[in-house]
């Protein structure tokens, strides 16, 4: 009687060790899963390298044959002269058009429907809208600035020779295109500032105005730097509307005398210049993949600022 | 309506010459309707007009259809500290947000009645809501300091009111006032959001006197702080209501025991709505409750 608690205290904690050892199982199904989640990113990232590596390799001799002259020459029929150069412009120019149109008035609609809208049956169904609007594949918006900006306002936009498909309307449609990304991630960035910071403010006897000016909108910077020039890069890399409202493919030479007139003149952006030397006979391949080395090069250009303005600017509460 | 009484200044331990319990007709009227039933039997607490900062008329806030707040008529005494308590629900915070407009900022809330600020009613047509926030300062459960500088932090207020004289020595009139000047002084430009929470919550009462309000509303102000940090703004509630009017709302009887002058006890009615069971001297309600609902509230029967 007296042995019986002892033994099975010994028991006990024999049975604790053996089960906190696990009985030497081993886990097979976690160590399968993990295989496979490995094996998944290989197989992601390799196809992203391989792309990489197949235009950097086939890209790189065009960029150091031709140096600077690739990225200068404007597009030529000669594969050894065409270069970028009016396509770089264009696009820049392009971006340009999108930053000072689609900004102001994405980041204004919203700091209006944040911060100002009362939240109706009406201001609510203008969000669904807007969201649903993001979704829209480019190629709609594409005809929607060849129905409006080209044909319907071609005159003021691109009279002359450019019969509408001007850079003005080029850009125009690229800034509507992105206008619903920047309502969106404004409003995101709007919404990530305490609503405590805008108590806060009211406390002191701040109006509505001075709380967005001083408090909400510089809190807010950063999201919306973001998400603005991450919509940019969007722009930049579109190739489908931009075909529609007229960006050149073949060859143009122009040489304009003032902005305005180079603002109602043909233009060409870089992913479409690559879409039209992709056609081209085999040739034109070397520029074709030079092209699109300059064009991500640009593109992780463009990121890197965003991440450098996010992390620059980056609050905490 | 309110009969004559000597400065509250003077008042003493047992409730003091200057406060009487008046019971007018209108009064009874107003506390029968107030709480058709289930409520208080005892008469509203009345001060000389010239002390009354605050006179709340059958006060009823709501949320869309819901209210929160049913029939509050109270007063509130200058260069005192008033502490509204109750249990969670009884629509302490929402009355307190009642007070300066802070409740303006949510869509749906709604308020019957009338708040009277030194007789003006601060929910008439063509009355500022800005101007009311700048007369009535308020500090929040959560310190919520702007992600700026010390200085900023407090100057901010002075800016937007227009303060033309000298911002420096304002900044630290503030600071100082807030037993924070000594903490700060050599960092006024360093973010107000790297502090310990103690002085946050400090901050956030200087930057609610640097706009030299009249009334300073506190919510649960020492809520997210330790002992010692509560220990300290409740000294600095006392040293304050020398120049302004405080109005605080706790959880903690024994805060609002230990720091305030007059007590207000709410408590949530079977429709859910928040209602005034009584208002008394801190030290009466707290020893001699008139009703039994008090009673078992800060003897922890309930809440």
């Amino acid at each position: 009687m007296s042995a019986t608690p002892r033994s099975q205290a010994i028991t006990a904690a024999e049975a604790v060790r053996r089960s906190l050892e696990g009985a030497g199982r081993t886990d097979w199904r976690s160590i399968g899963f993990q295989a496979v989640l490995v094996l998944l990113l290989v197989l992601t990232l390799g196809v992203l390298a391989w792309l990489l590596a197949v235009v950097f390799v086939n890209g790189t001799p065009v960029l150091l044959d031709r140096g600077t002259d690739f990225l200068t020459a404007p597009l030529a029929s000669q594969p050894d002269r065409a270069g970028v150069g009016q396509a770089i412009s264009g696009s820049l120019m392009l971006m340009a058009f999108v930053a000072l149109i689609s900004f102001p008035l994405g980041i204004g609609a919203a700091v209006y429907l944040e911060e100002y809208a009362a939240d109706t049956a009406f201001t609510r169904l203008v969000n669904t809208v807007v969201r649903n609007l993001a979704g829209v594949p480019s190629i709609v918006y594409g005809l929607l600035g060849l129905a409006v900006f080209v044909v319907a306002l071609g005159d003021v936009v691109g009279p002359g020779p450019a019969s509408g498909r001007s850079l003005i309307a080029g850009g125009l449609t690229m800034a509507i295109l992105v206008l619903p990304i920047v309502i969106i991630t404004s409003a995101e960035a709007l919404r990530a500032v305490p609503g405590a910071i805008r108590e806060a403010a009211f406390g002191v006897g701040a109006t509505r105005w001075e709380v967005v000016r001083s408090h909400v909108l510089p809190y807010a910077a950063p999201g919306i730097f973001t998400g603005t020039i991450l919509s940019m890069a969007r722009a930049f890399g579109e190739t489908a509307p931009l075909i529609l409202v007229g960006a050149v493919i073949g060859g143009f030479n122009v040489r304009y005398d003032s902005i305005l007139e180079q603002l109602q003149g043909r233009y060409t952006a870089l992913p479409t210049t690559v879409y039209d030397w992709a056609r081209k006979p085999a040739t034109f391949e070397g520029n074709v993949y030079a092209a699109i080395v300059v064009l991500i090069v640009v593109l992780l250009l463009v990121n890197a600022l965003a991440i450098y303005l996010r992390n620059r600017f980056e609050r905490r509460w | 309506m309110i009969p004559e009484a000597p400065a509250s200044d003077e008042q003493t331990r047992d409730g003091g010459p200057t406060i009487r319990l008046v019971t007018t007709g209108h009064h009874l009227d107003e506390s029968e309707r107030i709480a058709p039933g289930a409520t208080s039997d005892a008469a509203p607490m009345t001060f000389a007009e010239d002390e009354v900062v605050f006179r709340l008329e059958s006060v009823s806030c709501f949320y869309g259809a819901f209210r929160a707040v049913r029939g509050v008529s109270l007063q509130v005494p200058r260069n005192k500290i008033t502490a509204l308590i109750g249990p969670s629900g009884s629509g302490k915070s929402t009355l307190l947000r009642s007070f300066n407009r802070m409740n303006d900022l949510i869509e749906t809330a709604r308020l019957d009645g009338r708040i009277l600020y030194h007789g003006v009613d601060i929910y008439a047509d063509g009355v500022d809501p800005v101007e009311v926030r700048r007369r009535i300062g308020m500090v929040f459960q959560k310190p919520n300091p702007f992600p700026k500088s010390i200085y900023d932090n407090v100057a901010f207020g002075p800016r937007v009111a227009g303060f033309k004289g000298n911002m420096d020595e304002l900044v630290e009139r503030s600071l100082t006032r807030a037993a924070l000047w000594d903490e700060v002084k050599d960092k006024l430009r360093s973010p107000g959001t790297t502090l310990s929470g103690g002085q946050q919550q400090r901050l956030c009462i200087a930057r609610a006197i640097a706009v030299e309000p009249d009334v300073i509303l506190m919510d649960e102000p020492a809520s997210a702080l330790d002992p010692i940090a509560t220990l300290r703004i409740e000294e600095l509630m006392h040293e304050l209501k020398e120049n302004y009017t405080i109005l605080i709302v706790t959880h903690s009887m024994q805060q609002a025991a230990r720091a305030s002058d007059y007590t207000a006890f709410l408590s949530m009615g079977e429709d859910r709505a928040g209602y005034l069971v009584e208002m008394a001297p801190t030290d009466r309600l707290f020893t001699s409750p008139q009703h039994r609902l008090t009673e078992d509230y800060i003897t922890g029967r309930f809440g």
